[in-house]
């Protein structure tokens, strides 16, 4: 800046002008960057209250939703137990039960060894009628894998099953029926 | 800060002038735009070979079916650190470059408005290169959950995480204070004559840009300061465990996420705006148009985030909202596809490099847009949600967008800053190797994501295996060919023909009328306005 052109009293409040202008809008600028975060820190609770009115992500209001979509049919299941050579006393604590398709049913089976030695074994389903084991969909179950009981052992072991609303109509009673085999040794795990 | 350098200023010129610090004092102390313009360009070179090797990393493991080189862990660091390098450390910075050394030339100001917290703004990124690379080497290794650092992964990873966590502060701090400066020298201090409507399209981008950094930067700082409370301080915003929400962080984490696609876009846009009309000898065609369009894909950019996000099981009418949101975006784009091309129709064209690189911008931004109506669709991105071709897609806008027009700029800009012409043979060689090997490396991740490669995986199925070879042939030929951008600038910074002070005769603007290289200090009284060198 050449000084004889531009006297310097003018140059500094020109230029003290300036400062001030820039230093405003520097203010207006660094407000917005707060507003940004007061913007992003109010965001979980936006979020949740903009969840909670919609219903988007309430995970019981969806179950509810899902479970009243389909109304399940009421259907009859018997529980049979059957032991191959009669090693075990095997019994399903109860043989009848009333359900609805779409239910989670749970029920739970006694078993008794009645020998003086350790019985290993794995029980294996069938179903009356045959394909409605298509629509039993086990979630546990003790006949997943081999069993060891000790002498004169007691036990009750569960078996979690979902009854699919699609059964065929025609289907009222489900038979649930096990059959305990005793392992031979040479397949033993 | 501005009152010291400027009130005094005819006092301080001749100080100025004669009495600035000299070696590594010059570098560490300097307030000078132009200075602190080329510090930050050699940064992000510097950052860009940096994460420039880890890409190779990636690219060497990919090369045949199963794991060879790293472990699946070393594999995640890399392609974390790849991309926020890239990102945070060698796009966003090489644009901060390019606005430090042209706009205050541009618009005929001396210097930026606050030169002490610009100096501030550079030297911040060093500590945040430092802890994101050291990071690598602490226990438990750097962040291994993709730049998305998407919860609950990020909560559980080791301090390699903090560190990145607190490298994004200090980056989102540097950008904030960069763009302070940036709208304040726009609005304040263009010279007299020069109104907005006439002001060069670069600083119209840089000036929209700003504002969405203004805007975004807080939201990413709040979304990982919330992930630093989540993994140390007991807090659960995101943390299933405690009742949060990992969705929640996505929500926050896009809607930076999608502004910051544009921050690294609207420059790039500027550039080749400045180059295209210089080589076809015409004004930009359509220059209302251009600047309402970067004010319109500035503005969409806010409320599109959740097409990042198609399968976290947002509802339908979202879906549809945020497809057709994201389309929209494609029609201001669209305008300035059209306006560059019809800029050159009738043209005198000339193909000098920076000309050949904003055609190579042009042509394969064009078709990473394309990819990204095709991801805009839902759809089609339930399908190709994380698969090669988002990897694509983004590496054409990315790559070859945001870095195509970076080089345009540093060889258009290139004679103004040393004095020195370029090596014309040499720039032709970058761009022709940068050109195929680009195309060679990326394409065929198009046909990969479309056949089911997922990304973020260092093994992958044995059908994948060609289109592997292929692109990683094209990767490491990419990468070794732009160390000759380095020969490049070393040869025109130490020597060659002198450029003139105009040395594109189709270029217009006031960086034009000062000489070439341009002395330190520039614009100290406010120049005249010729109409002639007026944009649109």
């Amino acid at each position: 800046m050449n000084p004889a052109l531009h006297p310097p009293a003018a140059t500094t409040t020109q230029s003290a002008s300036r400062t001030g202008k820039n230093r405003r809008l520097a203010l207006i600028l660094l407000a917005i960057v707060v507003g940004s975060l007061l913007f992003v820190s109010v965001q979980p609770g936006l979020y949740r209250a903009f969840c909670e009115w919609t219903g988007l992500y309430d995970i019981d209001r969806a179950q509810e939703i899902s479970a009243s979509a389909i109304p399940g049919r009421p259907i009859t299941l018997q529980f049979d137990a059957n032991s191959h050579d009669g090693a075990l006393l095997f019994r399903p604590q109860t043989p009848i039960l009333p359900a609805k398709t779409g239910d989670i049913v749970h029920v739970v089976y006694r078993v008794e060894n009645t020998r003086d030695h350790t019985v290993i074994g794995q029980a294996v389903p069938s179903y009356g009628p045959q394909y409605a084991g298509n629509y039993v969909k086990k979630l546990d179950c003790f006949c997943f894998k081999q069993q060891t009981f000790a002498p004169r052992e007691v036990r009750e072991m569960p078996v979690v099953f979902f009854l699919d609303t699609r059964l065929p109509e025609e289907v009222n009673t489900v038979t649930l029926s096990y059959t305990f085999f005793e392992v031979p040794v040479e397949s033993r795990k | 800060m501005q009152a010291t350098s400027h009130t005094g200023y005819a006092g301080h010129h001749d100080h100025d002038s004669h009495g600035h610090p000299t070696g590594w004092k010059r570098w560490v102390t300097t307030t000078n735009h132009k200075d602190i313009g080329s510090m930050y360009l050699w940064f992000s070179f510097v950052m860009f070979l940096v994460g420039g090797a880890m890409s190779l990393i990636i690219r060497a493991e990919l090369f045949t079916p199963g794991l060879q080189y790293v472990s699946p862990e070393f594999y995640n660091q890399m392609l974390t650190l790849h991309a926020l390098i890239m990102v945070f450390g060698a796009i966003m910075p090489a644009f901060v470059g390019f606005a430090n050394w042209m706009i205050p030339m541009m618009i005929g100001a001396s210097d930026m408005a606050f030169a002490r917290m610009n100096n501030w703004s550079f030297w911040l990124l060093p500590p945040a290169a430092i802890l994101l690379t050291a990071s690598i080497f602490v226990p438990g290794g750097a962040a291994g959950t993709g730049w998305t650092l998407y919860p609950p992964l990020s909560i559980q990873m080791g301090m390699g995480m903090d560190m990145a966590i607190f490298a994004v502060h200090i980056l989102g701090m540097s950008s904030i204070m960069g763009s302070i400066n940036i709208v304040t020298t726009i609005l304040n201090m263009r010279t007299p004559g020069m109104t907005l409507m006439k002001m060069p399209l670069f600083c119209w981008t840089w000036l929209v840009t700003a504002f969405l950094l203004i805007a975004s930067m807080p939201i990413l700082a709040g979304a990982v300061t919330m992930l630093l409370t989540d993994r140390h301080f007991g807090t659960s915003f995101f943390s299933a465990a405690g009742g949060g929400d990992p969705v929640l962080f996505q929500h926050i984490f896009w809607f930076f996420g999608h502004p910051e696609v544009y921050i690294i876009a609207l420059p790039a846009f500027g550039v080749v705006s400045h180059v295209i009309p210089a080589f076809s000898r015409k004004p930009l065609f359509g220059y209302v148009s251009m600047v309402y369009a970067i004010a319109a894909i500035g503005l969409i950019s806010f409320f599109v985030w959740a097409h990042h996000m198609y399968v976290t099981g947002i509802p339908l009418t979202g879906q549809l909202y945020f497809m057709y949101a994201t389309m929209l975006i494609a029609v201001p784009t669209g305008v300035k596809v059209f306006n560059w091309v019809t800029t050159m129709w009738r043209g005198s064209l000339t193909f000098e490099t920076p000309m050949l690189f904003a055609l190579g911008f042009l042509v394969l931004f064009t078709i990473g847009g394309l990819t990204g109506l095709v991801l805009a669709m839902t759809a089609v991105d339930i399908q190709l949600q994380d698969t090669y071709y988002v990897v694509a897609h983004f590496h054409y806008v990315m790559v070859a967008g945001a870095l195509f027009s970076a080089y345009a700029g540093l060889y258009f800009w290139l004679p103004k800053w040393t004095g020195h012409m370029y090596n014309e043979t040499l720039g032709k060689w970058h761009f022709w190797l940068s050109m195929i090997f680009f195309n060679i490396a990326f394409f065929p991740q198009h046909f990969l994501g479309l056949a089911g490669m997922p990304r973020r995986i260092p093994d992958y199925a044995q059908q994948f295996a060609d289109f592997n070879v292929i692109s990683g042939i094209g990767a490491f030929g990419f990468g070794f060919s732009q160390l000759l951008v380095l020969v490049v600038v070393f040869q025109a910074v130490k020597g060659g023909a002198r450029a003139a002070s105009r040395p594109w005769d189709g270029a217009h603007g006031l960086e034009w009328t000062v000489p070439s290289p341009a002395p330190y200090h520039t614009f100290e009284d406010p120049p005249h306005f010729d109409q002639a060198e007026a944009h649109g």
